[in-house]
């Protein structure tokens, strides 16, 4: 089991105004999974994300990564498993501007503490797997929108970790580049990654192999049909 | 994370705002650069200042009725001048009862005086001293020509003269000086030497004088002064060794308060000071300066932090995302604290190394004008680069507590 989460609730407040943004929800995902969270807006798709990618903490119920309670953790613990356990991709690539696709990459190994040399050859080894070796030294602003995801999932990649977390991956990118986005996260997921993808288009979470639908705030489907992808094409055009 | 990768972020995220990193450092480079400049300043001027003020030799004091380097106020320069003036004897009973000095000398100093030689003549503002064998030793002026007076000089009151340096260029500016006849004052002397050269970083310098025997003195010039004051003996004493100096100057106080009828209680009726008595006033005044510039160099810095913290804040909510980024992908409170708490000190210390620069260089723009030796005080250096470590820990604290809470969440989502 990669990750369990029992009973997880999340509740803000929004002024004066509770809202319910989980509801008891539960899910465990198997490792090596590939699985994609869909929902509306609203519907406690983004939540659901910062709950599993351990930006935040539930109100209620329990959250095991790798067989660790983290729903009680405080800031700096939770820091050290998103170094250590969770790759983001974001839908708007979240590089830092000012800095190489190198030390964009290298960065989650300067917060693990890792000896540079043993960095450099990581990060290289990132990078090669996305095929962009030879833009190492660009600047993201000097990149295609294509190039700084791939340069994100490297950064994602580096460390090695339990689960990658992409949301929207291919929000920001036009369908010949998010195919070729899609192609490397399914290539990821054949190399033994667990991936949990959270999208609204059907078409992306089609690559997953386990579709979770959220609304309001709870498990609307869950469904893991046979080569969801291949036959879904078929309805779909 | 390691320091040194916190440091290289600094560095990078400085450099990615050249110009606003430049215009928020003005402040701390001019109030780094005006403390700076005005303790080199002060050094510059301090050096000369020793120097010059090294008239008496290392072991040498001076006894003398009046203060050294004048009453402080109305009320001390009445007192002293109801002073009982310090006599020959005096110093006959120094140098008889004092048993840690080896040389007592005598001067009598009087000023606007005329020397004469053949047709050349000098102008009314020769100053003439009436002293003792001991005055080469005591005042570290040598002779450099010639010899100097002698016992049986001051004995019989020869009618003998040493030359300063300007008088003898001046009435001799071609031929030798030595055993030719005089009229100081219209009176006639033999020059039997001249003096070494003493410069002076002060105007003339101190050449313009002639030695004669303090018998001499006594005989033609009476026991008042053009004024109709009474003449007051300077006494110099020299100690057996540096190591006695102290020793000597209390043993002297005694026989003198003994001579003068001082009673138990009553404070000195005279003055004893010695280069380092006199290099220590002149610190008193200059730590009043001194204490100025660091208050108004601390005022400027202080400005100049606030600075530093309003450009941390603004740079913080600027890159509240990368602040957002960089805690996703595992930056713990601390490590976002040390970054930019380093930029602030960074960004400090990078104002404090050109502010310290600038200063050395203003500073020593008075040693260029006037000639003074240069200084380069390398504490006031090292103290400058820690003030300034200070002011950004200080002023960079708040703005890094801020970016380290954070909410990652909130953080990402900012536009």
């Amino acid at each position: 089991m990669a990750l369990e989460i029992q009973n997880v609730s999340k509740t803000y407040m929004m002024g004066t105004e509770a809202v319910h943004a989980l509801q008891s929800v539960s899910l465990s995902i198997e490792e090596n999974e590939y699985i994609a969270i869909m929902g509306p807006s609203g519907s406690g798709k983004s939540t659901m994300m910062n709950v599993l990618g351990c930006l935040d903490t539930p109100t209620s119920g329990e959250y095991y990564l790798e067989g660790e309670d983290v729903s009680k953790m405080n800031d700096d613990q939770l820091a050290e498993i998103r170094n250590q356990k969770i790759g983001f991709v974001f839908q708007t690539f979240n590089l830092i501007p000012r800095a190489t696709v190198f030390h964009n990459v290298e960065l989650p190994l300067v917060y693990s503490g890792t000896p540079p040399a043993e960095r450099i050859l990581m990060a290289n080894d990132a990078i090669e797997r996305v095929g962009l070796t030879d833009r190492a030294t660009h600047k993201p602003t000097e990149l295609s929108g294509g190039q700084r995801q791939r340069a994100a999932i490297a950064r994602a990649l580096v460390n090695k970790p339990t689960i990658i977390l992409a949301d929207e991956p291919t929000g920001n990118l036009d369908s010949v580049t998010g195919r070729e986005i899609m192609a490397i996260l399914d290539g990821l997921h054949k190399a033994g990654n667990t991936i949990i993808l959270v999208t609204h288009e059907q078409e992306i979470a089609e690559h997953a192999h386990r579709i979770v639908k959220l609304r309001d705030g709870q498990v609307e489907s869950d469904v893991r049909p046979n080569r969801v992808g291949r036959n879904a094409d078929v309805v779909l055009n | 994370m390691q320091i040194w990768e916190a440091f290289k972020m600094a560095l990078s995220a400085i450099r990615a705002n050249k110009l606003r990193s430049f215009l928020t450092l003005i402040g701390i480079i001019s109030g780094v650069a005006s403390i700076i400049a005005v303790m080199t300043g002060i050094s510059v001027i301090q050096k000369t200042i020793e120097k010059e003020m090294s008239v008496l030799g290392t072991r040498t004091f001076q006894v003398q009725k009046f203060a050294a380097g004048g009453p402080t106020s109305e009320e001390e320069q009445r007192k002293i001048m109801k002073r009982k003036v310090v006599t020959v004897a005096q110093a006959d009973a120094i140098r008889e009862k004092v048993k840690t000095v080896d040389l007592v000398g005598s001067e009598l100093w009087d000023f606007g005086y005329k020397a004469k030689y053949k047709n050349i003549s000098t102008n009314s503002n020769l100053t003439i001293c009436g002293g003792t064998p001991e005055y080469p030793e005591n005042n570290t002026h040598y002779v450099r020509l010639g010899r100097n007076l002698s016992h049986e000089d001051v004995k019989v009151g020869r009618k003998v003269v040493v030359l300063g340096h300007a008088v003898a260029e001046e009435l001799f500016p071609f031929t030798d000086p030595i055993e030719k006849r005089i009229k100081v004052d219209g009176r006639r002397y033999k020059v039997i030497g001249v003096f070494e050269e003493k410069k002076s970083a002060f105007g003339a310098g101190f050449d313009n004088y002639c030695l004669i025997p303090v018998t001499v003195f006594q005989r033609t010039y009476g026991r008042f002064n053009k004024q109709g004051r009474e003449r007051s003996v300077n006494v110099t004493v020299r100690a057996k060794s540096a190591e006695l100096l102290q020793d000597a100057i209390e043993e002297t106080r005694m026989v003198m308060r003994f001579e003068r009828n001082v009673k138990p209680g009553e404070e000195d009726d005279f003055t004893v000071f010695s280069n380092d008595s006199m290099i220590k006033s002149f610190n008193d005044v200059t730590a009043g300066v001194k204490a100025g510039a660091f208050l108004i160099g601390l005022i400027a810095l202080i400005v100049a932090g606030i600075g530093i913290m309003n450009i941390m804040l603004v740079s913080v909510t600027e890159r509240t995302r990368e602040i957002g980024i960089r805690k996703s992908l595992g930056a713990k409170r601390r490590s976002i604290l040390t970054q930019f708490l380093l930029e602030a000190i960074v960004l400090c210390n990078i104002g404090g190394v050109v502010g310290v620069l600038a200063g050395f260089g203003l500073g020593n723009v008075v040693s260029i004008l006037t000639g003074f030796a240069n200084a380069v005080p390398l504490e006031w250096a090292v103290g400058g680069l820690v003030f300034c470590t200070i002011v950004g820990l200080i002023f960079g604290m708040w703005p890094a507590v801020v970016a380290s809470r954070l909410d990652p969440i909130e953080a990402l989502r900012y536009e």
